[in-house]
């Protein structure tokens, strides 16, 4: 049975009317949220670790700029999703803890090595570009301050899909081994980018109370979908190719069939096997260690100020 | 929530307003955490205005923002809702009445 709390709840979130902190709201819709919001914050902080690994080494001044220009976006995004999930009850450090021990996920993406430098080219193209596909429509989610800070993510999100693919359009007009290492790059990381929008409809157990609560708009299957119709015309401006013998213009469907994804690498990277998981969560545990005299000096600075302002 | 053993005090939080331009009001953009106010001003210039998005902040620390409660919003502003003669719309002018 449901109470008339609950379907005062659904109610409102049927008739478009966004929920904010103050609100009433059903436990597990609380719980739901500051899973997926952490998770994302979490994203946007261990996403920056792959690109990082690049900065010293790109190739010019003016790369390097925009690199760490995106790089500090990331930074950004996390803190304004940090401050969302806050609105639900949870502290910061709370949601740091459960990231430094594993209790929180992020995206498995990122626990794939960046090898060359055509694989900061393919970041921003396909996994800001999946990233993208999935956060569009979370600008419209049930809950206020989320979907207030996906505005903002998403505004700036489009730089960095536009200059990923501004790094391959520019090795695809290059040299010979330029395209090899742009083709190779693209090898890499298609697969790990079309698992970025989750387990298959019929195994995502918490998407349908998602999208009744308004959390999700659409399915994980059809933003799959939508993003690789998208990528399979894109590839084609390249001049380069999307690494599945299987993906083909299906006129019927009026979509790409795609080929058969590997779904138990997507859940063994998930439990931590994947290549960087370690390296990761260790690169992000110690610069929480190495911050913490910063943070320390800086709070006992500010009680002492505060102490001497009152005596004066 | 739950706690752990290396819990310390968290830096406070902070509400962050921020004037687009000159002539416009202050608009909350969002929050962040800082140990005193200039600190939280100048994170406010990197996390809030990385693109021009203004040219004045407000910090006020999250504690000290009262609100109103939700749960008595229909009393609050229930007494608003049938004065529709306060707004110009309710009056019928004759059409010779120009520029009023």
């Amino acid at each position: 049975m449901q109470n008339q709390q609950d379907v005062f709840f659904q109610d409102k979130v049927d008739k478009e009317i966004r929920i904010e902190p103050k609100d009433w709201m059903p436990e597990k819709y609380r719980q739901t949220l500051i899973r997926q919001i952490s998770q994302h914050a979490h994203s946007e902080i261990i996403g920056m670790l792959p690109e990082g690994n690049w900065i010293t080494r790109a190739p010019s001044l003016r790369r390097k700029a925009i690199l760490l220009a995106k790089v500090q976006d990331e930074a950004g995004h996390g803190l304004y999703l940090y401050s969302a999930a806050e609105t639900l009850g949870i502290s910061r450090d709370e949601m740091y803890h459960q990231l430094h021990t594993g209790k929180a996920k992020y995206s498995s993406i990122f626990n794939y090595p960046t090898l060359s430098w055509a694989d900061m080219g393919v970041i921003g193209w396909l996994v800001d570009g999946a990233a993208i596909m999935n956060q569009v429509p979370l600008c419209r989610s049930s809950y206020g301050p989320y979907a207030r800070a996906m505005v903002r993510v998403c505004k700036e999100e489009s730089f960095h899909q536009r200059q990923g693919f501004d790094i391959l359009y520019t090795l695809g007009k290059g040299s010979e081994a330029q395209r090899k290492m742009a083709q190779d790059a693209i090898n890499r990381w298609w697969w790990p980018s079309i698992m970025m929008f989750g387990p298959k409809d019929d195994e995502s157990p918490n998407s349908i109370q998602s999208m009744k609560w308004k959390i999700k708009r659409f399915s994980n299957d059809e933003l799959r979908q939508k993003f690789i119709d998208v990528c399979a015309e894109q590839v084609k401006v390249l001049g380069f190719t999307l690494p599945d013998k299987d993906l083909k213009w299906n006129e019927a469907r009026k979509h790409y069939d795609f080929g058969t994804i590997n779904w138990d690498e997507f859940w063994q990277v998930i439990q931590g096997n994947g290549p960087c998981n370690k390296e990761r969560l260790d690169a992000r545990k110690k610069a929480w260690a190495d911050g913490e005299w910063v943070r320390d000096a800086a709070t006992a600075y500010a009680t002492k100020k505060t102490a001497k302002n009152k005596a004066a | 929530m739950s706690t752990h053993s290396n819990s310390k005090i968290e830096w406070p939080l902070w509400e962050i307003f921020v004037r687009s331009k000159q002539g416009l009001d202050h608009k909350h953009v969002g929050s962040l955490h800082a140990a005193d106010a200039a600190m939280a001003i100048e994170n406010a210039r990197d996390v809030y205005t990385r693109r021009m998005e203004g040219i004045s902040i407000w910090a006020v620390e999250s504690k000290n923002i009262h609100a109103s409660n939700p749960d008595e919003a229909g009393s609050l502003y229930d007494p608003a809702n049938d004065k529709a003669y306060r707004h110009p719309t309710f009056y019928d002018l004759p059409d010779e009445v120009k520029y009023m």
